[in-house]
């Protein structure tokens, strides 16, 4: 532990930013949010240098979590260019010197926003996702106090409901992200906004989820190998997002895609969301991912 | 043809020398030093401190200078810092009772103990832009004022209507001064009273000044009368364990604003006022005044009032009146979204072709 110095440079900061009284507090809520999976863990969520709403809650999770010898990678749509991924990729660096990665399989610790890679997590990883809204319930009832009291009672109706007005209306639940799982067989949870397509993987994964949540003040988790339903009727069975297209850089047929818009004239392509998982199958068959697309 | 964007680091380094150029502006213009903005841009420094919860006139204006006059920027300059500084001590609760006044005014007595000390405020001021300012260099004389009377007693107007019991009583509850600390505990709901005020005490000047607003036009009226609003400075004293005695670590310039509102009563207590309370740093007195009206709008439901107006709505009052949340959350939406909105096309392509206006010859 580095004791806090009162100059008031740079060189002040403790490692990863948070002072370790802070940090201790966070690992105690994401140690009740692992022993209740899908529970929201209130905590005392710090201003951090970075916007609230711009992963703040990840990366106090992250700050928590990380020890000098972690690999971290940080993707945003599912990318590490995006620029509020090389942001917060770049405020680790600077504050750990950690070693940081774009490679999902040789990162310790992954934190997210919007997706889960494509290449399967391992045991020992950690998925830290930042969250904007943790309430599953929040457009049913914008009262706090309230949507504690359903998950105490697991009072889940008006979500089942919900789901099936959309089937009554449109002919099929019409949510494509942020869709609601049932955790470990009891809470509602929020997966942050990742699209549906994603939800298959958090199911029984190797990995440790951990979700944060900055401005809302709320820290959750999914421990490995925990069940993680979406929830769907009998006859109308949960299915994830299909595209007609492969990706025209790597050529999945199995991945998220991206939809790029080329010209005014309608023209379309569609790649990876995933640019490390792309950049591999490139890699692997001798092929480098920007020429491909020329 | 698509390139995949790479060179989100060397755009972003881009920009932050940009932004450096433009806070600068002109180099041929003097740059604006921390103690300029200290003492010209008072009001900006006050606001940042009260908003930002630390009282540091140069760590706000740097904060100003910094943000290129953005106060909500600077806000959220100051918190970030504030977070890294460790707690030494837990101060006395301060006495505004003895504050050395430097403007004190009662709009429901004409004169009481103490007097009216209209003091420095633009309320008379006609607001004609002064073109003498232009230039600069102009020196104004000293205001003519009585001299100082430190030892002058100015009793709070609360304490006047305490003494004939016209006014609620506010006790010191158990186990005060360690109340909760909303910078280190997450809130809950309902919220006590310490939590709403030391929330409204950090929250957004504009918001509370329109929720204030919204209570006189009759969203949830209380009957304000604005009892007394004073500036003027405060010791604050701690208590070291070790020496069993408070020592003085400093004096704070504060705004205090003591609402009286209507009155309550039923058949087992006599009519009495109620009250609302604003603090601000500094000559933060919207602030306070804004701060006052929604405490007292606050409390509806505790003095069995309906609850139906927005600023007496607990959650939403407090989970939004803070403008570091609220301007991170709605500039969020600058970041990236289109793996979100690649799933909601997918899915507005997949229901337009299956709704029947998509397929005249299938809806016949």
């Amino acid at each position: 532990m580095t004791p806090l110095r009162s100059s008031r440079s740079r060189r002040g900061y403790n490692f990863a930013y948070l002072d370790e009284h802070t940090k201790r507090m966070i690992r105690r809520s994401l140690l009740k949010a692992v022993a209740v999976p899908g529970y929201q863990v209130p905590f005392a969520s710090r201003e951090m240098p970075l916007p609230f709403g711009w992963g703040t809650g990840g990366i106090q999770v992250t700050a928590s979590v990380l020890g000098p010898d972690d690999v971290l990678k940080v993707i945003d749509q599912g990318a590490d260019d995006t620029t509020n991924a090389v942001s917060i990729r770049a405020f680790f660096a600077r504050t750990t010197s950690v070693r940081t990665t774009e490679k999902t399989a040789e990162a310790t610790v992954i934190q997210t926003r919007h997706r889960i890679p494509e290449t399967p997590l391992t045991e020992g990883q950690i998925l830290i996702y930042q969250v904007p809204i943790p309430e599953p319930l929040r457009w049913l009832e914008p009262r706090e106090a309230e949507t504690r009291k359903m998950h105490a009672l697991e009072e889940y109706g008006t979500m089942h409901v919900q789901l099936y007005e959309d089937i009554a209306k449109y002919g099929h639940i019409s949510t494509s992200y942020d869709y609601p799982v049932i955790v470990n067989g009891r809470y509602l949870m929020r997966p942050s906004p990742i699209p549906k397509f994603d939800n298959p993987k958090m199911h029984r994964n190797p990995a440790l989820q951990l979700f944060g949540a900055g401005r809302e003040k709320r820290i959750y988790a999914v421990p490995p190998y925990t069940d993680v339903k979406s929830l769907d009727f009998e006859d109308h069975p949960f299915e994830i997002q299909q595209w007609e297209e492969n990706c025209e850089i790597c050529g999945a047929d199995d991945t998220f895609l991206d939809e790029i818009v080329t010209d005014d004239q309608g023209g379309r392509m569609y790649v990876c969301s995933d640019s490390d998982y792309c950049a591999g199958r490139c890699a692997a068959v001798g092929e480098i991912p920007s020429e491909a697309a020329e | 043809m698509y390139v995949a964007v790479k060179g989100g680091e060397k755009a972003i380094a881009s920009a932050h020398k940009l932004l450096a150029e433009q806070r600068r502006g002109d180099t041929d213009v003097p740059e604006l030093t921390i103690e300029q903005i200290k003492q010209q841009m008072s009001l900006a420094v006050d606001r940042v401190m009260t908003e930002g919860s630390v009282y540091d006139r140069d760590l706000a204006a740097l904060a100003i200078k910094q943000a290129s006059g953005d106060l909500v920027e600077a806000i959220f300059l100051l918190r970030a810092y504030r977070n890294t500084l460790p707690r030494l001590a837990t101060a006395n609760p301060i006495d505004t009772g003895s504050m050395t006044i430097r403007r004190r005014i009662s709009s429901t007595y004409k004169d009481l103990p103490g007097g009216q000390l209209l003091g420095p405020t633009y309320d008379y001021t006609h607001r004609l832009l002064d073109f003498d300012l232009e230039d600069g260099g102009a020196v104004t004389p000293p205001a003519d004022t009585a001299p100082a009377d430190h030892d002058a007693v100015v009793p709070r107007v609360a304490d006047v209507l305490n003494a004939e019991g016209l006014i609620e009583q506010e006790i010191q509850p158990e186990g005060d001064p360690d109340g909760s600390d909303v910078t280190r505990e997450p809130m809950t709901f309902p919220a006590d009273r310490d939590v709403r005020l030391q929330n409204l005490a950090r929250g957004d000047e504009g918001f509370l000044l329109a929720l204030g607003y919204s209570t006189q036009r009759g969203y949830g009226r209380n009957h304000p009368f604005a009892g007394e609003i004073r500036m003027g400075d405060v010791a604050v004293e701690i208590l070291p364990e070790e020496l069993g005695f408070p020592v003085e670590i400093g004096e704070i310039t504060l705004t205090e604003c003591e609402m009286v509102n209507q009155f309550t009563g039923s058949e087992t207590s006599p009519p009495q006022f109620t009250r609302g309370y604003g603090l601000a740093f500094g000559g933060s007195e919207r602030k306070a005044m804004s701060m006052a009206l929604v405490d007292r709008a606050l409390r509806a439901a505790d003095l069995g009032e309906e609850t139906e107006a927005p600023a007496q709505d607990e959650e939403f009052v407090l989970y939004h009146s803070d403008n570091v949340e609220a301007q991170g959350f709605v500039q969020h939406l600058k970041l990236p979204h289109y793996v979100d909105f690649q799933s909601e096309l997918e899915l507005v392509r997949k229901l337009r072709a299956a709704h029947p206006t998509a397929h005249p010859a299938a809806a016949e």
